[in-house]
């Protein structure tokens, strides 16, 4: 019987083979902590040590709540820079760099074969490169800093294979709310999950990561793409360092396999409170909202912001609707800015924020009121999450939520493209 | 290794079942948190429960919440460990975490009742009960070492001071 992925990355470093439900410990390649830095050097601190063991592998983005919306915020990002300064840790992206996830990327940390450690819940992203990527709490990420050592269950896979073509107008947003919708917030608990097949293959770095991102919204311990020529061409403009590229093996052992034909797919959107609540956009279009949020870690790439610019060029947002633009670095916020993209939001009538989190986590730059309804393209939609406790948060593709921003009111995509 | 009455429940204990959400914002003792273990799910558990018993349950233990109390209770309650089919993720991680063994062994789970003298043989990987023997992968040393420490914490502690 063959290895899959997860499998064949950590025999190679836990230095023998290894097989889904052991745990064993490794040393990972990278770790990424955000804003959640202040807290982890606070535990840190308890230990009592004076240095981090490896500080070239601690990566650290400021992106949740930048620039600090008030002093608390302003004192932890204080703390971090002091701790990054005493430790010499070389990896840190300061205010001005974007989403952690999608920084790390850029940066070409995330690599084929490597394995990374993030107190995210959305580290999972990485595997869209081929990586082993995984959330972590505070806890063990201090004790990671001092002892550069984690142990790790590795885990059992669902392989999910895609076939068919994307239809117009429906995007790889749609696909993974869809298998959310059908399987549950915790069909992959603990698994990694493996997307495969030749949709998959089809799909845009920037869309895999997409999938990967979101796979932790079932639970997730890692999501998976074979690297593939596209991976390599992306490696090819980056990588930094040295990979190894690392596939299942034909005949590895899958927990389940699911499948999924997208040729027949509509736009869909997940609907309060829990991102399982999936439904065709059909189903709720004519729903009333107020404000509308293009980026975040999942959709605010180079390609999500052109299909949004797409819709929006020439015309202008309903007046009911706030609409923010928030590209996931300053790359993307460069590149859109050369394309012209970033003068077709204003004259929209959009707000563009600064890359970062921005309102996705509820702490500031669009907080909603009390009964305020949000439709955006981030990966989280429970209760509360971006402001008042019985305010709503819909999830939807970038097309859906420029469409709907149009109307004012959440609208099918495909009449507009 | 220690010896222990097995206590029995299903598939789906949840870490509300296990420690209820109104105490989680109540700083406990580790006594009175014992005291208050698996209330909506087993009254009878907290008086009757003693050290090196072992809990026994089918998929996806402690599933819900990331409080860690979920697992600190069980372990303050003297539980040698739980054998699962399965366990929610951050279960899995807080149990080890906080120096409570969690097993994985659906064999074990198929098998033994509530009332079997069960005990465990960590490094080797082996449930041993009235003559049968169930076996999982065995704990590697560093987290014996975390569990044996009582937690990850303790345990980073002290490997340091061998530093
Ligand atoms: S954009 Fe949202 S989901 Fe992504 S890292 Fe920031 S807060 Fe988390």
């Amino acid at each position: 019987m063959g290895l899959t992925f997860s499998e064949k990355v950590l025999s190679r470093k836990a230095g023998r083979p290894v097989r889904a439900g052991e745990v064993i410990t490794v040393a990972p390649d990278y770790y990424l902590s955000h804003d959640n830095s202040s807290a982890i050097i606070g535990e840190f601190k308890k230990l009592g040590l004076k240095k981090v063991v490896a500080p070239g592998k601690i990566v650290i983005v400021l992106d949740h709540i930048v620039p600090a919306a008030d002093e608390k915020y302003a004192q932890n990002h204080k703390v971090i820079r002091e701790f990054v300064a005493e430790q010499g840790i070389p990896n840190f992206y300061d205010i001005h760099a974007g989403v952690c996830h999608q920084v790390f990327s850029e940066a070409s940390f995330a690599l084929p074969g490597r394995v990374i450690m993030g107190s995210d819940s959305h580290t999972t992203t990485y595997g869209a490169f081929g990586a082993f990527s995984a959330g972590i709490g505070r806890t063990e990420m201090a004790s990671l800093w001092a002892t550069d050592e984690i142990w790790l269950r590795v885990p059992e896979t669902l392989r999910i294979e895609l076939s068919g073509r994307l239809p117009h107008g429906v995007y790889s947003k749609d696909v993974i709310l869809k298998i959310i919708g059908d399987n549950g917030a915790d069909r992959a608990n603990y698994e990694a999950v493996e997307f495969a097949g030749p949709a998959a293959a089809d799909l845009s770095l920037a869309s895999r990561m997409v999938l990967t991102n979101m796979a932790a919204e079932m639970g997730a311990k890692n999501g998976y793409f074979a690297p593939d020529d596209k991976t390599l061409d992306w490696l090819k403009a980056r990588a930094k360092g040295d990979y190894e590229i690392v596939r299942s093996d034909p005949d590895a052992n899958y927990e389940a396999v699911l499948k999924y034909d997208v040729s027949g797919l509509e736009p869909q959107i997940a609907c309060p409170h829990t991102v399982d609540n999936v439904k065709p956009v059909t189903a709720v279009a004519g729903k009333p909202f107020h404000q509308a949020l293009i980026g975040t870690c999942t959709n605010g790439r180079l390609e999500d912001l052109e299909v949004a610019a797409r819709i929006l060029k020439g015309k202008k947002i309903h007046p009911r609707v706030r609409t923010l633009v928030l590209p996931a670095s300053r790359e993307v916020y460069l590149d859109a800015l050369k394309k012209g993209l970033i003068e077709i939001f204003l004259e929209a009538g959009c707000v563009i924020l600064n890359p970062g989190c921005g309102p996705c986590l509820g702490a500031h730059e669009g907080i909603l009121a009390p009964g305020e309804v949000v439709v955006g393209t981030s990966n989280r939609n429970f209760k509360g999450r971006m402001g008042g406790r019985d305010s709503e948060i819909y999830l939807a593709s970038p097309a859906t939520v420029a469409a709907s921003a149009l109307e004012g009111k959440i609208t099918d995509p495909r009449t507009y493209l | 290794m220690s010896k222990g009455k097995v206590w029995k429940y299903g598939d789906d204990v949840n870490t509300d079942v296990i420690y209820a959400g109104k105490y989680t914002y109540q700083q406990l003792k580790p006594e009175e948190m014992a005291a208050r273990a698996l209330e909506d799910l087993d009254p009878g558990f907290a008086k009757a429960v003693k050290p090196g018993d072992v809990i026994v349950a089918g998929k996806n233990f402690g599933c819900g919440s990331s409080r860690e109390q979920a697992a600190a209770c069980l372990r303050a309650a003297g539980v040698q460990a739980v054998v699962a089919k399965s366990f929610a993720r951050i279960y899995f991680r807080n149990a080890i975490n906080l120096g409570l063994p969690v097993l994985q062994c659906a064999e074990a789970v198929d098998q033994l009742n509530a009332g079997d003298e069960v005990e465990i043989d960590f490094a080797g990987g082996k449930i041993l009960s009235g003559g049968r023997v169930f076996t999982f992968p065995p704990l590697p040393e560093s987290v014996i070492g975390i569990l044996e420490a009582g937690g990850l914490l303790e345990w980073t502690k002290k490997k340091h001071q061998f530093r």
